[in-house]
């Protein structure tokens, strides 16, 4: 007898092939799955079919035809997107149904890779109802060009098979990453909301595109579409291992579990303050290297950019022109708080008020949204440099009064936050081999804590004491002429 | 013989829970080990880090020659796997769910077929080839899960509560199989609550309790770890008042009664030979001299208790 037994072929990629077609055949046996798809693909369009014709007939006779040519393409999506919306099922179902039902482990005992698994079951998600979708736009289409003799634009047509196919993908692979969180279908379910609202939300938004006729916006949602799909596709792939499929036993919340793991992060095995510091010294920062060049570069985009809108918005050149005796101009200063104990502290709390919420932001948009926030305040100082140079103010005189003073600290405070931020945001998509997403989102939040509480709010503590006591007097000292 | 299954410090974790602590086994081709244990005890993890489903925090597994951490596919090919729950796909027929893991398996077409007829049919399962795994038996099922098992030939299998659900007579088939399978050269590795399915198949038997083995044996050396050295039942005509001054040192007598007696002894081949010498010579007729028999789960409890109380 052979190690590997008689007639033992070499199992290539095809494994994941072997996976779909099994999945596939076993959805075609279910009558719960096929009964939606057959009418959706084929009662759905015959509806929107007809819902077209009287339509354009009915804004015709009113003398508003152009709703009806918005309605057409816009009922084509929704032909499109109605049997897709299975695949969320189907893929629920798959994941979390087939973990649910002890069925996977005989699967996870043979030679399939996690990632034949995982290409398999999204095949299987998605196949049926993306060609119940195409099928259903053909249905529909044809409808139209027999009744109404209305053919699609080609590069309409490709653009609502992309975007429908691109949506498909995201869903199911948001699925998958719910679903790795999971031990059943109930609770897949109910997390589920996650991935149904944004994309109603989606189909708002491009339904109003579609009937504002700026179709070419559509691209730029199926690119931010295809980047959403990578990265819950690259989630999925770490997510979806036998370590983690069958290490998760419960879905219960402990709350201490979650302290203690939280606690040894942020302690980090630190004795007194100073290991403590040394720690974020030595491991902390140096490890946010790369988020912090990446942030960095936001907010100089960010300048460029407000700098860049100072032209089509340009602000009257008289608005720069400062005269009067320094001492009224710090009066006024006084009157909005600043030279006081009291506007110091409300400084350092509204700037941390600002990096919690950015934070909270990114911390569910992959980082995007927190560099997107601190790239603000600069856009706004560079669009006041771009009108101050239209005004034929030397921008960098103002830069170094009215920023230079605080900002030598609080703009480093802004990078190495949002260097945090970041690396909180992308801790769902860089999840430790072998780990779950929770014990990569609990470390980099620990991670996120000891920067804000060690590094980022001392700095902003001084950098407000410097703003509210010194950047007035310099800035004053500067611009203001007699 | 090489070891098939060598494990050694086998440790697996779960945040701070500590499922598997320090497992170290061997076991050789043509022998069939028995893991015994109460609920949560740790088997069915051990179980899955052997067939390279899990990954061992600390120790290493060896299985069919390869390391389960860095040849995890390969183990993977070598073992065939018994789980503790059927999973089965419900839609699927009996024969289809077959070639579906034979394919995943990658075995050819022919001889997928060759194989799911022979294991059908040696498994009784025959008549029900076209069946809908759903309309199966408890019973059925079971019996069909070790044609899944089996179905790829290895080397290797890891057998969760193989009988577990079956009435008594396909449970007897099953234990045939996989006594004959231990013919074949295949190491064998069976997770029970059931002792005497356990005492009745296993060369050896590994008692887990709280992710440790704290003991491992042969039945026999089992029960003499765990439960002292053999007892012995003599009995005689007449009566035995007048015969026990022949009875030979070293032989602790534990209990009596008018014509039978019961003791322990440390090697009875020397000492039975002795006392019997002892008796005829006085004259006392010898009617029978047995050994009496203890049950592994007496030994299972003992062991499971002491550990409990220490």
């Amino acid at each position: 007898m052979t190690a590997l037994g008689v007639g033992v072929r070499r199992l290539g990629s095809h494994g994941a092939l072997i996976v779909a077609r099994r999945e596939i055949r076993d959805q075609l046996r279910d009558w719960r799955i096929l009964a939606p798809i057959i009418l959706l693909t084929l009662f759905f369009p015959l509806l929107m079919n007809l819902t077209a014709q009287q339509a354009v007939g009915f804004v015709e006779r009113y003398g508003a035809p152009i709703i009806g040519e918005r309605l057409i393409p816009f009922l084509l999506m929704v032909v499109g997107f109605f049997p897709i919306s299975i695949s969320l099922v189907i893929a629920l179902e798959s994941f979390a149904g087939e973990r649910e039902r002890l069925s996977l482990e005989p699967l996870l005992a043979t030679p399939l890779t996690d990632a034949d698994l995982y290409l398999g079951k999204m095949i299987a998600s998605l196949l049926p109802p993306l060609s119940a979708a195409y099928l259903g736009i053909a249905v529909y289409l044809i409808g139209l060009l027999w009744r109404l003799g209305w053919a699609p634009p080609i590069g309409l047509l490709v653009q609502i098979l992309t975007i429908t196919t691109i949506q498909a993908v995201v869903m199911v692979s948001g699925a998958v990453v719910i679903s790795s969180q999971t031990t059943s279908v109930r609770a897949a379910n109910l997390l589920a909301s996650f991935i149904i609202i944004p994309v109603a939300e989606l189909i708002i938004g491009e339904s109003m595109i579609m009937f504002w006729g700026r179709y070419h916006i559509l691209w730029w949602i199926v690119a931010a579409l295809g980047l959403i799909a990578l990265v819950l596709i690259r989630m999925g792939l770490r997510l979806f291992n036998r370590e983690e499929l069958l290490g998760r036993e419960l879905d219960v919340l402990d709350l201490q579990g979650i302290w203690r793991s939280f606690r040894r992060r942020f302690v980090a095995g630190a004795q007194s303050l100073g290991d403590w510091y040394a720690g974020i010294l030595r491991v902390s920062l140096p490890g946010l290297g790369f988020p912090i060049l990446i942030t960095a570069a936001a907010l100089a985009v960010g300048f460029l950019a407000g700098q860049a809108y100072a032209e089509p918005f340009t602000l009257p050149a008289e608005l720069f022109d400062l005269r009067g005796r320094q001492e009224e101009w710090l009066d006024v200063l006084a009157r909005f708080g600043m030279l006081s104990a009291t506007g110091w502290l409300r400084v350092v709390f509204i700037n941390m008020r600002a990096l919690i919420l950015a934070t909270i932001l990114g911390a569910f948009t992959f980082g995007i949204l927190s560099e997107i926030l601190l790239m603000a305040p600069l856009g706004i100082v560079g669009y006041f440099a771009g009108n101050l140079a239209l005004a034929g103010q030397d921008p960098w005189r103002y830069l170094a009064a009215l920023v230079l003073p605080h900002g030598i600290l609080e703009i480093p405070a802004a990078v190495i936050a949002g260097g945090a931020m970041l690396r909180l945001g992308m801790a769902a998509i860089s999840v430790p081999k072998g780990g779950s997403l929770g014990e990569g989102w609990i470390a980099a939040f620990a991670e996120w804590a000891r920067i804000m509480l060690g590094v980022v709010l001392p700095l902003l503590i001084c950098a407000a004491a410097l703003e509210v006591f010194l950047t007035p007097r310099v800035a004053v000292w500067l611009l203001v002429a007699p | 013989m090489p070891a098939l299954i060598e494990t050694h410090e086998l440790t697996k974790r779960f945040g701070t829970f500590t499922a598997v602590k320090g497992v170290s086994l061997r076991v050789k081709a043509g022998e069939i080990l028995a893991l015994l244990g109460p609920n949560g005890a740790g088997k069915t993890t051990t179980i899955r880090m052997l067939a390279s489903i899990l990954q061992p925090t600390a120790g290493w597994a060896r299985v069919a020659g390869y390391d389960t951490l860095q040849e995890p596919e390969k183990v993977r090919r070598a073992v065939g796997l018994l789980t503790e729950h059927h999973g089965l796909y419900t839609r699927m027929k009996a024969h289809e769910y077959l070639e579906f893991f034979g394919r995943v398996y990658g075995l050819s077409p022919d001889e997928i077929r060759r194989r799911v007829e022979r294991l059908l049919e040696r498994y009784g399962l025959r008549e029900a080839t076209d069946q809908r795994l759903g309309t199966f038996s408890k019973g059925m099922r079971q019996k069909l899960v070790l044609v899944r098992a089996l179905l790829h030939d290895p080397r290797v299998l890891l057998l969760d509560e193989p009988t577990s659900a079956m009435d008594p007579a396909s449970a007897h088939l099953v234990r045939n199989s996989i006594a004959a399978l231990r013919q074949s050269d295949r190491a064998i590795v069976v997770c029970t609550h059931n002792l005497h399915e356990a005492e009745s198949l296993a060369d050896r038997i590994a008692i887990i309790r709280r992710g440790e083995i704290i003991v491992q044996d042969t039945v026999a050396g089992l029960k003499r770890a765990l439960l002292g050295d053999p007892i012995m039942e003599l009995r005689v005509r007449g009566q035995l008042d007048g015969a026990l001054q022949a009875v030979p040192q070293g032989v602790e007598i534990l209990d009596m009664g008018l014509d039978w007696m019961r003791f322990r002894v440390t090697d009875p081949e020397a000492q039975n030979a002795r006392l019997l010498e002892a008796f005829i010579h006085s004259g006392v007729q010898v009617v029978t001299l047995s050994e009496v028999q203890r049950s592994l789960e007496d030994a299972y409890l003992q062991a499971v208790g002491q550990e409990a109380s220490a």
